[in-house]
């Protein structure tokens, strides 16, 4: 397996980790304290890289496999950061029959990024999505709040040049 | 005892209440099959081979999770459970290599063995198959996801024995594998090496990197001298992989084969357990004298070493300067003995055979190269110098004893103790109290410090003086101590800490028993027996500074305990790794 590190680099703030720490003394001591700290730890950092997986880890006295299990196990837990412009394509039924799949490889040649993943500039980052309910204009992706429906992958580069 | 009445296959027995349904069917000796139980550690009822039957119950059942109860009727064996054990086998199998003709564990394999015994069909189920790259990235481990069943049984090991979670399952799902953070490879993270998961793993996805090539290569090379010696457990072992009872003594043997394979020389490693004794009391006593750092704590485990430079760096003052037994060796013969015959050291190639798999990453370490090469230059476990026998087609059973060659075969009963936890203690404080008191010691065992509770402690007055002991085996216990150590809760002069649970008679790199015999049998207790029986009955000397071949190197070469000539062959240091 490939090292699943970002290649973002991390920028947490002193405040950030006071924030984290507030929250650990909050939680340590209830049951089932992981997720909801992990949950937190999230709203505070937007993602959850090593470098806050090892803080929860070592403030909380518990392997850094035991953080990186929870996080890689539910898809709510990012392990990078949202980009400025967070393009999301919709592989739900409708779209990928419509050809979303061909958007995204698309998207993915023009930015070099995977999904799930962060230009290592921190400016974009590619998300598939389950249906999101525009099924009438598939094949649809949305950036930020803008949506794109009735695509082909023609269109791909002209919306992406708008963000550039 | 709470009893509680249970009929199993239509035969009544009285059990302790609140036992499983395995341990039940164990008193009526019936042995229901498990991949993913191993008692204390990781009974979570996954792999769901150890179904059964129970009167009432909706569906099958896991033995190993359900607890009888009053008037229970319990069915082990019919047609319903060997179906759905098959089954349950056929999916494992689905998402396998099946690659069993060349697996380290082909014929030892818990997977193997069960499915021959249920007749499964291999391409039963067929579909999308997970496939892993080998992580090859340790020194000591490899680890191929292929063959992983998820059983569990090696994270359960590393985190609840060791302490250290260096492995957990990752993803979810179809996805779900075992792996490290992030997927880093194992040598990039806090991985001690011990090997622990190694022994727990009832297939092939975990085993030592193999070296018994490189040692082929070398016996056929006429330009090298090639050396080996055995470790104090390796003989206490060994034996296990050629069909003999665990807590069987195999020495004569051991050494016969190892003479058989051609090597050069065939020493014994319990001589250079007295060597680390006579360095190590004296470090010890010059500490306590006049105010070093104390406590001491013992550094002739190399899993302990890299645990301890991990998670206790600030601690890593508190070890023992000394190298271990098998570096030590190497040091001696590649300067002291090559001197003495006049061999070059680069034309020497010195084998060690351990019970770990930590030795290995410990003979590629900084400051093990005495004579200007690598002290040792390959360790192999138990398991490689049975496979080299075997591979031989050397018939262990039937060969005739034999002994170490000389000048390194006379090692003492505190040598030969250095295999079990409490080993070394004992031995250092044999010395150390006749040092001391300047007396003959009168009692020899110190009964305290033996046994296999993860931790020991014991107060001994030596003299007019008296000294703070601690022993723990399992690095688990060891952080439960040195945490206690380092709050100043618990007040200590001098510790024994062995990474492996029991010591290094159950070391990862001994013979692999199945979960049967680890979940029924104290393998820890009777394999230890067999050293402190040979302390006991067959070794005529029992202290470490009364071995004569101990005192020749002292005599000859490294001038006393301590020396500034000890100390430039036998002595280390550390690095501090943080997590």
């Amino acid at each position: 397996m490939k090292k699943k590190l970002t290649t973002v680099m991390f920028r947490g703030t002193r405040a950030q980790e006071e924030q984290l720490d507030a929250v650990i003394a909050e939680l340590r001591d209830t049951q089932g304290a992981m997720m909801p700290i992990m949950q937190k730890a999230q709203d505070i950092y937007g993602y959850l890289p090593i470098e806050v997986q090892k803080m929860i880890a070592v403030k909380m006295g518990v392997p850094l496999e035991e953080v990186y299990g929870i996080a890689s196990f539910y898809s709510q837990f990012r392990l990078n950061p949202t980009g400025e412009v967070s393009i999301a394509v919709c592989l739900g039924t409708a779209c990928y029959v419509k050809g979303s799949g061909d958007i995204t490889d698309r998207i993915k040649i023009k930015l070099g990024i995977e999904p799930g993943s962060t230009s290592p500039d921190g400016k974009f980052s590619l998300e598939c999505t389950r249906c999101i309910g525009a099924c009438g204009l598939a094949p649809v992706l949305t950036i930020n709040n803008d949506v794109y429906g009735r695509l082909s992958t023609g269109d791909v580069d002209g919306i992406l040049a708008k963000y550039m | 005892m709470d009893t509680v009445n249970v009929k199993i296959n239509g035969k009544e027995y009285s059990v302790p209440a609140g036992s499983t349904v395995l341990e039940a069917a164990k008193i009526a000796n019936i042995d229901i099959p498990t991949l993913c139980y191993l008692k204390d550690i990781n009974e979570i009822g996954a792999c769901r081979l150890c179904l059964v039957e129970v009167k009432g119950a909706r569906g099958l059942v896991t033995a190993c999770v359900y607890p009888v109860n009053e008037g229970m009727e319990i069915t082990t064996n019919s047609p319903k459970i060997r179906a759905a054990r098959k089954t349950n086998l056929e999916l494992l199998l689905s998402n396998h290599d099946r690659r069993c003709l060349s697996c380290v564990k082909s014929t030892t394999c818990e997977l193997q063995k069960l499915c021959q015994e249920y007749g499964v069909e291999e391409g039963h189920f067929t579909g999308v198959k997970s496939e892993y790259p080998l992580d090859e990235s340790s020194v000591a481990i490899i680890r191929d996801n292929n063959k992983c069943i998820l059983c569990r049984r090696c994270t359960a090991a590393c985190t609840q024995l060791q302490g250290i979670g260096a492995i957990g399952a990752n993803d979810r799902g179809f996805d779900t594998h075992i792996a490290s953070p992030f997927e880093m490879p194992l040598a990039e993270t806090t991985c001690i090496n011990c090997g622990q998961c190694v022994v727990a793993c009832p297939t092939g996805a975990l085993y030592e990197r193999d070296d018994t090539k490189q040692v082929f290569d070398a016996i056929a090379d006429p330009t090298k001298h090639v050396a080996i010696c055995a470790a104090p457990s390796v003989r206490a072992t060994i034996g296990e992989c050629f069909g003999y009872e665990p807590g069987t003594d195999v020495e004569g043997k051991m050494v016969a084969a190892m003479k058989a394979l051609g090597f050069d020389g065939v020493y014994d490693m319990n001589l250079t357990a007295d060597l680390t004794i006579m360095e190590e009391a004296t470090e010890f006593l010059d500490r306590f004298q006049n105010g070093g750092k104390l406590p001491l704590i013992t550094s002739c485990s190399p899993g302990w070493i890299k645990y301890c430079e991990h998670y206790f760096p600030e601690m890593t003052e508190n070890l023992s300067s000394c190298k271990s037994p098998q570096q030590m060796f190497g040091a001696m013969y590649k300067t002291y003995y090559a001197q003495k015959v006049g061999l070059d050291p680069k034309d020497i190639f010195f084998v060690s055979v351990i019970p770990c798999t930590a030795k290995k990453f410990e003979v590629k370490r900084d400051g093990q190269n005495a004579a200007g090469v690598p002290d040792v230059d390959v360790a192999i476990t138990t398991r490689e110098l049975a496979r080299m026998i075997e591979t031989a087609g050397i018939n262990f059973r039937d060969l005739a004893d034999e002994k170490f060659d000389q000048p390194f075969d006379i090692g003492s009963g505190a040598g030969a103790i250095f295999g079990a936890t409490g080993g070394v203690m004992e031995a250092a404080l044999r010395t150390a109290a006749e040092v001391i008191t300047g007396q003959t010691l009168e009692k020899l065992d110190f009964e305290e410090v033996r046994g296999t509770a993860g931790i020991k402690r014991a107060s001994y007055k030596l003299g007019d003086v008296e000294i703070k002991v601690a022993v723990c085996s399992g690095t688990a216990n060891a952080n439960r101590l040195l945490k206690a150590v380092e709050a100043g809760e618990e007040k200590v002069d001098f510790i024994e800490i062995m990474a492996c649970p029991g010591g290094c008679v159950n070391g990862g790199g001994q013979p692999v028993q199945p979960a049967v015999v680890r979940n029924n049998v104290n393998l820890r207790e009777k394999r230890a027996a067999v050293l402190y029986n040979a302390d006991k009955n067959l070794l005529n000397i029992r202290k470490s500074h009364e071995n004569s071949a101990v005192k020749k190197l002292y005599d000859e070469f490294l001038e006393h305990p301590g020396s500034h000539k000890a100390h430039e062959i036998l002595h280390t240091h550390y690095v501090k790794r943080g997590l």
